[in-house]
């Protein structure tokens, strides 16, 4: 297991958000997390992330519990974001919001060899690097939020809604890059609403209903399943009459 | 003299008075970027800073304007002193945020803008009770050297403002800029939690911008007892909010929209205290403040629309 969850609850206040969470990835899987507004999808991502600290239950990355160590420890280790809304640096420049997703490491080979995988996976951004961030499109944003990630070299990458905002094409876009950086090695962990799209490239997937898990296994069974027929993938049972 | 060597010579002053205002305001700016806290700790920072220089002057031996020295002497005393005064400015600065500002972090509302006013208060009364409330003649190692350009005099002691102010500014700027820490604090100014993320240690970056915006201030309290020649326990208020009034008028958060707020706000006051009158020379400033402010809210160099997302 690369990360899991043990009956996790965290708190907002007096909010409970997370009631007993429990979730395990393996490492190389993409793993999607579905669930409807409020339903505690970004809590799941700051707690990972330690921006939230769960009340009780434990966070286990590579096998050692994490829920206590700071947010930069927790990167250091090889944990990444993809932040809901992108959240790039917008009066920084591409290249620089680059350089922040790379942070905590030293400036050397490891780090060109990690920018030229960025530029080869989103040449746009490569074209785009002396710009400000805060005045591209979109889609331009989302494409430098992901490789602003990549640039911590993660073992896991935790994205929260990679889809929202953007158009048809850059959509399916995103969700071919984030199979390539599966392919090449890195597990994903994806808070999405769009469920379809999502049950097309994950292995599995966990459906969370107001703080609970109500329903996992593989994103195969799921897109059949009815109850995600209808909640998540927008068709409509029919009653027989 | 005829009116455009007045100009000049007032030019001449307001430049020197411009770059200690925004040597102050730049810590202003720093502070407000990154914890959107207005900090009046920074006030009596600055009064320190000249008390600071003082003593490590008399450390030197020199006292009022009786010796001057030149050469290697000379530099290699004021070196020492403005990087001891900014040094120690730096460590007071980090210290407040430390001991009274750390623990209020989370706490939303005035409460931290109310604390930076009681340490503003704690500081003054301590220097009150030091100096016994006399204001002291501050020494003063430079040569009389001045020159007159266009009708108008230039003493040493403004080359050497003119000097200094520049170089620390850049060396501020290039830090922001270019610096990996430097990167982290605009990262944190523009989205804290998004920086968090990215493992930078929020602590750090506050403590780097206090240490870095207090010793601004320690540097612009040594100048103005260089320029002035005197400093007292009460010199942190007016200077403090002309400076912060240099800030805002900038853009608050703005590192170069403090400098030319700065600059501003100095030629203003010489202008306006050699034209009309020095007693109208605050009502002038702020009121052209109001004007910015209604006008631009923002400052002028503020931004005024949100990015985009």
């Amino acid at each position: 297991m690369l990360l899991e969850f043990k009956d996790i609850d965290t708190y907002y206040g007096d909010l409970h958000v997370l009631k007993k969470v429990n979730y395990a990835i393996e490492e190389g899987e993409i793993v999607s997390l579905l669930g409807g507004n409020a339903c505690g999808k970004s809590t799941t991502m700051k707690t990972i992330m330690g921006v939230v600290r769960p009340v009780r239950g434990t966070v286990i990355f590579d096998g050692k519990p994490i829920e206590k160590l700071p947010t930069a420890e927790r990167v250091k280790r090889g944990i990444a974001p993809v932040l809901e809304a992108r959240r790039l640096f917008p009066r920084m420049t591409v290249f620089e919001n680059l350089e922040m997703g790379a942070y905590l490491r030293a400036r050397g080979p490891e780090f060109d060899e990690d920018l030229e995988r960025v530029y080869s996976l989103f040449p746009r951004v490569k074209e785009r690097r002396n710009q400000i961030a805060g005045t591209l499109s979109g889609g331009e944003q989302q494409m430098v939020a992901m490789g602003r990630a990549l640039m911590a070299r993660p073992r896991l990458l935790c994205m929260d809604e990679p889809s929202m905002g953007l158009s048809p094409i850059f959509v399916e876009q995103v969700f071919d890059i984030i199979q390539q950086i599966n392919k090449q090695g890195t597990t994903i962990f994806m808070v999405e609403q769009n469920a379809n799209m999502a049950l097309q490239i994950a292995h599995r997937a966990y459906v969370l209903q107001t703080g609970q898990v109500v329903l996992s296994g593989n994103a195969a069974d799921l897109r059949r399943d009815p109850m995600i027929r209808e909640a998540y993938l927008g068709e409509m049972q029919v009653p027989v009459t | 003299m005829t009116f455009s060597s007045l100009l000049l010579q007032q030019t001449i002053n307001g430049l020197s008075l411009g770059a200690m205002y925004a040597l102050l305001a730049l810590g202003f700016t720093l502070i407000y970027g990154i914890l959107e806290l207005i900090n009046f700790a920074h006030f009596n920072v600055f009064m320190i800073g000249s008390f600071v220089a003082l003593w490590v002057l008399q450390g030197f031996g020199l006292s009022g304007q009786a010796i001057v020295l030149t050469g290697l002497p000379l530099v290699g005393v004021l070196v020492a002193a403005f990087a001891v005064t900014m040094g120690g400015c730096g460590l007071l600065g980090v210290a407040i945020e430390r001991v009274t500002l750390r623990p209020l972090r989370n706490v939303t509302g005035p409460a931290a803008m109310i604390t930076t006013i009681g340490v503003s208060y704690i500081l003054f009364n301590i220097v009150l009770l030091i100096t016994s409330a006399q204001t002291m003649n501050f020494p003063n190692p430079l040569p009389p050297l001045q020159w007159n350009v266009g009708g108008a005099v230039v003493t040493l002691q403004e080359l050497l403002i003119w000097g200094v102010a520049p170089i620390l500014m850049l060396g501020l700027w290039a830090f922001v800029q270019k610096s990996r820490l430097g990167k982290a604090m605009r990262a944190t100014a523009q989205d804290p939690e998004a920086a968090r993320m990215m493992g930078v240690e929020v602590d750090k970056v506050v403590m780097t911008a206090f240490f870095l915006g207090s010793a601004l201030a320690g540097a612009g309290g040594m100048i103005f007892g260089l320029y002035y020649n005197f400093t007292s326990f009460l010199i942190g208020f007016t200077a403090g909010l002309r400076a912060f009034t240099a800030a805002v008028l900038g853009g608050i958060g703005n590192v170069p929209g403090a400098m030319v707020g700065g600059i501003l706000i100095g030629l203003i006051e010489a202008y306006s205290g050699q034209f009309i009158a020095t007693e109208w020379a605050d009502v002038i400033i702020f009121s052209i403040l109001v004007l910015v402010l209604v006008f631009r809210p923002s400052g002028l160099f503020g931004r005024v629309a949100p990015t985009k997302s």
